[in-house]
């Protein structure tokens, strides 16, 4: 049973192996859903020459915005960006690189990744700035184009609660890339609000099943708000 | 008069129909919302990963793991569900969603739509507009027929790049409803009070006019 048991204590521990120029896959979509503790781990470290496959940058001072601080990020594949002046500032200098991806085919790129498929057929993006110098097929009168899919050295995933096993369940949109991510790391890492035993989650409500899943840690969330929209009651 | 934002929403609101899942995008397009006709049911889907989605919570009722695409706080309506975002592409692909409703820079005859890049400025990404053109078939287009200096948006050809090739078919626009097939913009309607005159002038691409024009209906 101990060989299922993922929990580790540390962030230290959950980032070990973690090297300069590796590709890291992070799950959220803008600040929800974010693997906070990871992010501030990795700026701990310092670890430079980074390729990060995110939907997002996050913003100043906050979320993956905070690797831009001492110029971590080589490369962000994401498919919206630009919510933060450094990162504007560090891609006109030419000290960043984005690969700007449609925001379903990154879903699908990383979920054909964990899946063990090297690439899919998408009209997304066909006759368009993504689809040049990418092949072209046609099935039943209608053509797609060939994308990729992305297998992360780590994965950095926010969940809601797991059990020791890894078993991992997601609150409400804090959802969004998290289930992909974690398929798509050669080491996954998982953060939660909340460790339980094993059998406390139903088998039937698992999102992400614990096979996927290396390593799981109990942080804490500021889960700070993007567009604080209400209404009046 | 040119429309309001406030009416061109309601004219595309004409276009929803009950047990519709409809997407709405950022914009004039999320005005949509505030304009479904009584007694009609339609689910909103957003595109970070749920369908169902209802108005803004109260300061009470916030939560900050519930948003939607444009990441404002939100909550959700009865039948609601929630999923990750490879299952909610999986959906607006697979051509799930009854109707999508987007904006524009510029549209063109042959139904190209260029709606996220601006050359030499700051390029912030697609989101998910380019998955959205390419999987749903019925598209409504919301934009401003003209820019502030009178120059056309509904063109011979994008001079824009595009977000998707050949997929629309509907444009509501400040001044006109307009749909697209053959190689042509096809004048439907006319904003109340518009003249024809105004909108052929305002047109850049080839628009078949019909002899008759009638005024939008809200």
């Amino acid at each position: 049973m101990s060989g299922f048991n993922k929990v580790v204590d540390s962030y230290d521990e959950a980032l070990v192996g973690l090297k300069d120029n590796m590709t890291i896959i992070a799950g959220g979509f803008g600040l929800c859903g974010i693997p906070e503790g990871s992010i501030a781990q990795i700026k701990k470290m310092g670890t430079t020459g980074l390729t990060i496959v995110s939907n997002n940058c996050g913003v100043d001072g906050f979320g993956l915005g905070i690797l831009l601080e001492d110029k971590q990020v080589k490369k962000m594949v994401s498919s919206y960006v630009g919510e933060n002046a450094l990162f504007e500032q560090q891609l006109l200098a030419g000290e960043l690189e984005v690969e700007l991806t449609p925001q379903g085919t990154l879903a699908e790129k990383m979920r054909a990744g964990g899946a063990g498929l090297p690439a899919f057929y998408t009209a997304t993006g066909y006759g368009t700035p993504v689809g040049e110098g990418k092949e072209v097929r046609e099935f039943n009168g209608r053509q797609y184009i060939m994308e990729e899919s992305i297998v992360g050295d780590f994965a950095v995933v926010k969940g809601w609660k797991a059990d020791r096993y890894g078993n991992v369940i997601y609150r409400n949109t804090a959802q969004n890339f998290n289930p992909m991510a974690a398929t798509a790391g050669k080491i996954t890492v998982v953060e939660v609000e909340e460790i339980v035993e094993p059998g406390e989650l139903d088998p039937n409500h698992i999102h992400t099943p614990g096979i996927y899943v290396d390593r799981i840690i109990q942080g804490t969330f500021e889960k700070r708000i993007e567009q604080r929209t209400v209404r009046t009651a | 008069m040119a429309l309001t934002r406030e009416q061109l929403a309601m004219r595309v609101s004409r276009e929803l129909q009950d047990g519709y899942y409809v997407n709405l995008g950022i914009g004039i397009p999320t005005l949509v919302a505030n304009y479904v006709p009584e007694g009609m049911d339609v689910m909103f889907q957003s595109e970070n990963g749920l369908l169902g989605m209802g108005q803004f919570p109260t300061e009470d009722e916030v939560d900050a793991d519930m948003i939607n695409a444009g990441k404002q706080t939100v909550t959700t309506v009865t039948g609601a569900s929630i999923f990750s975002s490879a299952e909610s592409f999986a959906m607006i692909r697979g051509g799930h969603v009854d109707l999508t409703v987007l904006g524009a820079f510029e549209v063109d005859v042959n139904g190209n739509i260029a709606s996220w890049m601006i050359p030499k400025k700051l390029i912030k990404g697609m989101g998910g507009a380019m998955d959205l053109v390419a999987g749903a078939d019925n598209i409504i287009v919301t934009m401003m027929h003209a820019s502030k200096h009178g120059d056309s948006k509904l063109l011979p050809e994008c001079s824009l790049p595009l977000t998707g090739a050949g997929c629309i078919k509907k444009v509501v626009t400040d001044l006109a409803y307009v749909e697209i097939g053959e190689g042509k913009f096809w004048l439907k309607e006319r904003a109340p009070g518009v003249s024809v005159d105004e909108i052929v002038e305002k047109t850049a691409g080839e628009l078949v006019v019909p002899d008759v024009v009638p005024e939008m209906e809200f």
